[in-house]
């Protein structure tokens, strides 16, 4: 039986037959809508999140499978003092692979460690949120056809963002990927990852200005700058225009660049963007559906 | 000088820094044991000005002396039989740490479900760095 944890957790091979399973669902959608006829997916979210619950919520339904779960802490045994080793133990009992959202890290390796089904990191505070690089990944493949040989750029918050951390760690097993990053001074990507390039001799570089580089990507992935980040008011506004992608940014881009952004935005990519073919961002949540929908299955396929 | 008498099965691990014996004491669970222990603090030592030794009387199977290389990889652990020192082992950082260092980050599971252990692995030998096991908060074992 297996459980994700991290994107890491799949080779890349195996994620090349993960990724095959989902493009075929996503062409052939009803060979799947009964692969999960009477089975169970239990969603255990300890805190908000719609958009990664529905996602997992959708793609167990539209796998034939029905959903229970919880959406916050407080409306779970966890208010009255229960621990994931237990709450996981009686789920085992009542659904057949569980997601699991905790704002500890670390939370679901602990239920997977006590768990009789499979379990899905489904975000875990700062940790990992392995389901979206496996959308962004997918999304990648689909769109570009391959997950080597491309120059992407990542923009925004670079120093928080987990999901940009992922995603960078999941692309250098990849051969001839090159990095831009794109952020002012304070949300600069972490020391160690810098680090870990120049280790492998992965090339990067890294800039302030999104404009300098737009023609240089084939891929650029957004992210959100968010206020509380910057240690003064000045700074904030002096950059926050380098970082918002509008019609005019993307004149600079190639044509058959494309945009990916992890969602929610907020006003970090214009909605005149949005029209652009380039634009991908609307269709990376779709096949975040189709990459959970390979998941449930591919799970559900190591129980037997 | 003090004076304590040789031992005929065990260890004797020498060269511990001034003061530490205690901690390695409780690390080595040394109290849960039937047996002999001498702890002799501020020896007189020429390579270290002062130093710690602990004796301990037991079968040589009895003791998992891995977390010792995490403790400090420069203590001098002899292997006693029939009175004799038959080995001399070179400790190594163990792969995998149990409850001897804690997860500080606050932000870890380990802060509070219940009786979970804190599982350290090395992460990369070369630098010392451990990582928690649920987290993968990191930790220099060259810090403590």
């Amino acid at each position: 039986m297996r459980h994700l944890m991290s994107p890491l957790d799949f080779t890349p091979e195996e994620l090349d037959r993960l990724f095959d399973l989902a493009n075929d669902i996503e062409h052939n959608p009803a060979k799947y809508a009964h692969a999960c006829d009477g089975k169970i997916l239990a969603t255990c979210f300890y805190e908000p999140s719609t958009r990664t619950r529905l996602s997992f919520e959708s793609a167990m339904i539209r796998l034939g499978g029905r959903v229970l779960g919880f959406s916050d802490a407080a409306s779970s045994s966890a208010s009255k003092g229960e621990s994931v080793s237990d709450t996981i133990r009686i789920i085992s009992c009542y659904a057949d692979i569980c997601a699991m959202r905790h704002p500890k890290e670390g939370a679901p390796m602990v239920a997977s460690e006590k768990s009789h089904i499979p379990v899905i990191n489904a975000g875990d505070g700062g940790h990992q949120h392995p389901t979206q690089t496996l959308t962004d990944l997918l999304t990648i493949r689909s769109l570009k056809g391959r997950l080597h040989s491309f120059t992407i750029g990542l923009c925004g918050d670079l120093k928080f963002g987990r999901t940009v951390h992922s995603l960078i760690g999941a692309l250098i097993r990849y051969a001839n990927v090159q990095f831009v990053f794109i952020s002012p001074e304070e949300l600069r990507v972490p020391d160690y990852i810098t680090e870990l390039l120049r280790e492998k001799n992965i090339p990067y570089q890294e800039v302030i200005r999104l404009e300098e580089v737009m023609p240089d990507l084939d891929l650029l992935y957004m992210t959100r700058v968010q206020k509380e980040r910057f240690f003064n008011e000045e700074d904030y506004v002096r950059l926050k225009d380098f970082y918002i992608l509008n019609a005019a940014k993307m004149e600079l881009a190639r044509e058959d660049m494309l945009v990916l952004h992890p969602l929610p935005r907020v006003n970090e990519i214009s909605v005149e963007v949005d029209e652009d073919p380039r634009a991908a961002y609307f269709k990376q949540a779709q096949y975040g559906v189709y990459v959970r929908m390979a998941l449930i299955l591919t799970l559900l396929e190591s129980c037997r | 000088m003090l004076n304590v008498g040789k031992i005929e099965e065990g260890f004797v691990l020498d060269h511990i820094k001034a003061g530490k014996s205690l901690d390695i004491y409780d690390h080595l669970q040394l109290d849960k044991l039937d047996c002999t222990v001498a702890i002799i603090k501020n020896a007189r030592s020429e390579k270290m000005g002062k130093k710690d030794i602990l004796k301990v009387e037991c079968d040589i199977d009895m003791l998992d002396l891995d977390v010792l290389g995490y403790i400090d990889h420069n203590i001098t652990v002899n292997v006693i039989k029939n009175g004799e020192i038959v080995e001399k082992k070179d400790l190594v950082l163990p792969r995998q740490i149990k409850n001897v260092i804690k997860c500080h980050n606050p932000r870890c599971i380990t802060s509070i479900e219940q009786e979970l252990p804190h599982i350290f692995f090395l992460s990369d030998p070369e630098k010392e760095i451990y990582r928690c096991k649920y987290c993968e908060e990191k930790y220099s074992s060259r810090a403590k």
